[in-house]
């Protein structure tokens, strides 16, 4: 079972310059397990693909479903990390997981809800703060929150929509670490659906980095396989031959999408 | 090198120092700002009862300040007094005037604040009921007055739902603005995580319009508070209007500056309370 993408194809009306078209015929699964980044030029349509994923769009045509089951609308099959963070500002750190976790799973007791916030929480580092509002934490720790917060809902897809663009790159580094180590750990979570502006981001944390290019033609361009064992040191990496093979490939890719487009 | 050691932790002892005695200038400066901002105040008001004495030596029939605050202090001496009807002391008149604005004010939050939310989220709704609202809102409070008065053939009643009305645009449309301005990423969270109406309005909508409610409710507030002295001018009754009308049909005008200036204060106050109301939520905006 898997996320499965199927012929999608996602439109815009945009006032003066008429029908825009953003994913013309896209085909793309991931397998259970699979860490997939999303890459391309801005405009190629990455974060629509992630919002139609989450449900928060519905596509034009073709079909999305996660474990056999058609995407209509947002479900607590499916988290999203977002880029600006999104906390909710009025409300503490802990709050903003649990009560998120608890409408996303109104099935759920309480007392299981509030145990797996603790959980993931902790394993993010922000129990001791658990009692900040978000604009009391530095950047980092909110996306951290953000994170936990899609956790603590156990999806079995996890959408991450430019998740540290925003942050430096050390607190980025950590929080890299840090977010593997949930998924690959402890977690229900299967599969991550990561957007991501950075190319040495999609090669050291994806399995697979699906590179999209702008219209005209298909969105999807090619499908890179990243063939690095786990887990992966950064440190480690940066002389290893296959990581730096596959950032060169990933970067002709996005070059020969560049001339094709000017 | 001992002496640039020592100049050093010299100069570092007066950095360290001086935010230390800077508070206290930054105090003495804020001090003498005030002290400045009350001298020119109650310079503009002395330039006032000057020009108004002046007035009142040329026109017999106006009241000298001298005897404008003669009358507000035998006004404010006596305040609880009851001789029947048409004579009552300040307090017992402020008192009726300030239930009718509360009431009717209650009443238009109780009604303004779901309908803005309702006006700000759906965009069906806001084309149903924005025609209405617009046609409405310019119109006079005081020109429901008749309507009311048939209604409920009791013109206290028909006073509180003139406040109401006074108090419902202002109320509303404030709080719709409120409610339309959440914030597209806030949304999304919500819908992402699937958060019931009731999650939704808890945690999103309400949190966030809360600013714009206060402000809507501050100027409604203004707004009653200067709406329920015509009105109770036009129903002969009670409260601090009818006060007002009372003292003009005895030609007693020194009394009627009393009564302004009583009007004004309480209209400080009102203001006041609700500035205090308005600055507690957006702090806590600012700081969460």
């Amino acid at each position: 079972m898997s996320l499965q993408i199927r012929g999608l194809n996602k439109g815009f009306q945009v006032e003066r310059a008429g029908w825009q078209p953003v994913l013309r015929d896209l085909d793309l699964t991931v397998e259970p397990g699979e860490f997939v980044a999303l890459i391309g030029h801005s405009g190629c349509g990455k974060s629509t693909l992630l919002n139609l994923v989450g449900g928060l769009l519905q596509p034009d045509s073709g079909s999305i479903t996660v474990d056999g089951v058609v995407v209509k609308e947002p479900g607590p099959d499916r988290a999203m990390v977002f880029q600006t963070y999104s906390l909710l500002p009025r409300l503490s750190i802990l709050d903003n997981v649990r009560y998120a976790a608890r409408a996303a799973r109104p099935g759920r007791s309480r007392e299981l809800t509030d145990e797996i916030s603790e959980r993931y929480l902790t394993a993010v580092g922000l129990w001791e703060h658990r009692g900040k509002r978000p604009a009391q934490v530095s950047g980092g720790m909110a996306q951290r929150c953000a994170v936990a917060r899609a956790f603590a809902v156990e999806p079995r897809v996890l959408l991450l929509d430019e998740p540290f663009g925003a942050l430096d790159a050390l607190t980025r580094a950590k929080l890299q670490e840090q977010l593997v180590e949930l998924w690959s750990g402890e977690s229900e979570t299967e599969v991550v659906l990561m957007v991501t502006h950075g190319m040495d981001e999609a090669v050291l944390l994806a399995d697979r980095v699906a590179v999209l290019a702008p219209p005209p033609g298909p969105s999807l361009m090619e499908v890179l396989a990243v063939p690095i064992p786990r887990p992966r040191d950064r440190r480690v990496l940066v002389d290893d031959p296959a990581f730096r093979a596959a950032q060169r490939a990933l970067a002709d890719l996005l070059e020969r999408d560049d001339s094709a487009a000017a | 090198m001992t002496t640039t050691a020592e100049a050093l932790a010299g100069s570092r002892e007066t950095v360290r120092v001086s935010p230390v005695t800077s508070p206290s200038r930054g105090a003495r400066r804020r001090l003498r700002a005030f002290a400045e901002a009350v001298g020119l105040g109650m310079s503009g008001a002395l330039a006032l009862g000057i020009l108004w004495q002046l007035v009142a030596m040329k026109a017999h029939d106006v009241p000298t300040p001298v005897e404008s605050l003669t009358a507000l202090r035998h006004l404010l001496a006596k305040p609880f007094y009851d001789n029947g009807p048409n004579d009552k002391g300040i307090a017992l008149q402020l008192r009726y005037s300030l239930q009718r604005v509360f009431s009717g004010f209650a009443l238009a939050a109780l009604v303004g604040v779901p309908a803005g939310f309702v006006f700000g989220s759906s965009r069906r709704a806001q084309q149903a009921l924005n025609p209405i609202v617009q046609l409405l809102r310019p119109v006079s409070p005081l020109a429901w007055f008749p309507i009311w008065l048939v209604a409920f053939r009791n013109a206290p009643q028909a006073a509180v739902f003139v406040i109401f009305i006074t108090a419902l645009w202002p109320t509303l449309l404030n709080t719709a603005s409120g409610a339309q301005s959440v914030p597209r990423d806030q949304r999304n969270v919500a819908r992402v995580y699937t958060f019931g109406r009731l999650a939704y309005l808890r945690h999103v909508l309400l949190p966030h319009a809360m600013p714009d409610i206060v402000t809507g409710l501050r100027l409604s507030m203004g707004l009653a508070w200067v709406v329920i002295v015509a009105v109770e001018m036009l129903s002969n009754g009670t409260g601090i209007g009818s006060f007002v009308w009372i003292a003009y049909n005895a030609g007693d005008l020194a009394q009627v500056a009393a009564g302004i200036l009583v009007i004004g204060i309480v209209g400080l106050l009102l203001d006041f309370a609700f500035l205090r109301l308005q600055r507690a939520v957006t702090v806590a905006e600012v700081h969460s």
